[in-house]
């Protein structure tokens, strides 16, 4: 069976498996769209899972340590350990998201057996593979993915992600790269839609993108997923920011749990997200939340100690 | 059908999608193919400019939250005593329920049903099906289940629209989407199809509202101030 890194072969099989008749793409897809406008957070105890579900997010990311520890810890980040995850499930009736290191596909077969709802293949953890993600149509569980441009975005969707993300640069407190990279898939787009037929493959060729996933985007305008802004979300503000930019929901990694008042932090940016084009309303709700997380300046990070360049 | 936005006085109603989070964003687009341009709902005062509301798919407890922490629960049940439609997709279902099989969260209590949620399990037996339901013509609906509630229970007056019929493993049929009066409850989404008919049938609905003299009446007491 040819790869799905093989752009021609990737749309192929993208315009197969999206039919509704065929795979599961409407009810994986589907699962990110119900997710809209809304938070997910990193917790990392099933009593941090129960705050979140208390303060309004849609959904829990649950994992060992947040991106932050991750990075002052340094080595090897892999797949937290079943039991952390099953107790997570336990606690709380949202849906829950584990991540799975790029390129870990066995990872990601047990995510499936352990009925995590959502798979993230993800950055933040340490890359199992330098050359292939893992080819996602194979499971019933939908997956996330992140992407810093139209390219890696359609190069995941070809692989058979069912909702997108910005890598930012996770556990910096800083939102610059998510802006970044948020408003680089928008100019993309819009390059896009303002290109005559001809020139489509040509810029799939440049992007490396499925050129079948190009001329969606030409036809619709947007990416043919949800899109999810993450990395270095820290304050109400930046998730509105985001949202005002035109993400679909946000991730919160360590900007809650890392917080002075992670309860008070949580509910106030689930509040933001919903109220992102409101200034008044945003005003008062980023009133008194104490000390966001500390934050590192995402530029000084050189780029071999960015998490955002792994995977392609 | 015509494309034109809605006012009043041509005789279209006017549908609002609550937009605190969710899909509401597929709701819009199904009732613009329909030709009617329905308004996102974020402030309860916005209840006063519509005659239906659907509370789209999301997270139930988020949604239940929102609704909570931007004071809607009191208007909003006021608003649907007086005859205003209402229509829960999937988390709007579970959000106007009576009661729910699990402690959490409260519903707010706007159709005589009880609901369990995740039922069917969870993402991975996410499904499609195909639906006949009373009311809508022509062939089976499509319906995506995604993490869907069924209803456990229901009051009276409250009829059965659409069951999923009983399995080969045992599970019995479940009612999938009910009706009473002006009030809809659906576990599935029709916005993630192509498919209008139910967000038609949702519109006579409103028009009924809209046309209600009784309800107008009571409107215009609660709002003396809007023209």
């Amino acid at each position: 069976m040819a790869t799905s890194t093989n752009g021609a072969a990737g749309a192929q099989r993208w315009k197969e498996m999206s039919k509704p008749e065929v795979g599961d793409w409407r009810v994986k897809g589907g699962l990110a769209q119900m997710l809209k406008g809304g938070v997910i957070m990193d917790v990392v105890t099933p009593d941090q899972a129960k705050v979140a579900e208390d303060a309004g997010a849609v959904s829990v990311m649950a994992l060992e340590r947040v991106p932050s520890d991750i990075r002052r810890d340094g080595g090897v980040a892999r797949m937290s350990d079943p039991d952390l995850i099953s107790g997570i499930i336990d606690a709380v009736s949202i849906p829950v998201m584990a991540k799975a290191r790029i390129g870990h596909f066995v990872e990601a077969q047990i995510l499936e057996s352990l009925g995590v709802d959502y798979c993230d293949e993800s950055e933040v953890l340490t890359p199992a593979d330098n050359e292939y993600h893992i080819d996602k149509w194979q499971y019933k569980m939908p997956y996330v993915c992140g992407a810093r441009n139209i390219g890696e975005a359609l190069r995941r969707i070809g692989e058979g992600a069912a909702m997108i993300r910005t890598k930012g640069e996770a556990g910096t407190g800083d939102i610059v790269h998510a802006v970044t990279h948020a408003r680089q898939i928008q100019a993309d787009i819009r390059t896009i839609q303002a290109a005559p037929t001809e020139e489509l493959m040509t810029l799939a060729r440049d992007y490396g993108a499925p050129y079948e996933l190009v001329v969606e985007v030409a036809r619709t305008g947007k990416l043919p997923v949800v899109n999810f802004a993450a990395g270095g979300i820290a304050t109400p503000a930046d998730a509105a920011l985001l949202m005002q930019i035109g993400v679909e929901g946000v991730f919160v990694g360590s900007g809650i749990f890392k917080s002075d008042n992670p309860a008070k932090m949580a509910d106030a940016i689930v509040r933001a997200t919903t109220h992102f084009n409101d200034p008044d309303m945003l005003a008062e709700i980023s009133r008194g939340l104490g000390d966001a997380m500390p934050g590192i300046e995402a530029n000084k990070i050189p780029e071999d100690q960015q998490l955002q360049t792994r995977g392609w | 059908m015509n494309g034109n936005a809605s006012s009043p006085v041509q005789g279209q109603p006017r549908i609002g999608v609550l937009a605190l989070q969710g899909d509401f964003a597929e709701h819009i687009h199904m009732l613009d193919l329909i030709g009617i341009n329905a308004i996102e709902v974020r402030k309860v005062q916005q209840l006063n400019e519509i005659d239906g509301l659907i509370i789209p798919g999301g997270e139930s407890t988020t949604i239940v939250k929102l609704l909570h922490m931007f004071d809607f629960v009191d208007d909003l049940t006021a608003h649907v005593e007086s005859g205003m439609a209402l229509w829960g997709t999937c988390a709007g279902m579970i959000v106007i329920a009576r009661e729910l099989a699990d402690p959490y969260p409260t519903p707010i209590n706007l159709i005589d049903i009880g609901v369990a949620r995740n039922f069917f399990g969870r993402q991975v037996d996410s499904f499609e099906a195909e639906l006949n339901i009373t009311g809508i013509e022509g062939d089976p609906m499509r319906a995506v289940f995604i993490r869907a509630p069924i209803v456990q229970d229901t009051g009276d007056g409250v009829e059965t629209l659409a069951i999923v019929p009983a399995k080969a493993d045992g599970t019995p049929e479940q009612a999938v989407a009910v009706k009473k009066g002006r009030v809809l409850a659906s576990s599935f989404h029709p916005e993630l199809t192509e498919d209008t008919r139910l967000h038609s049938l949702f519109v006579d609905l409103a028009n009924e509202a809209r046309t209600d003299s009784s309800r107008v009446s009571h409107t215009t007491e609660e709002t003396p101030s809007t023209v």
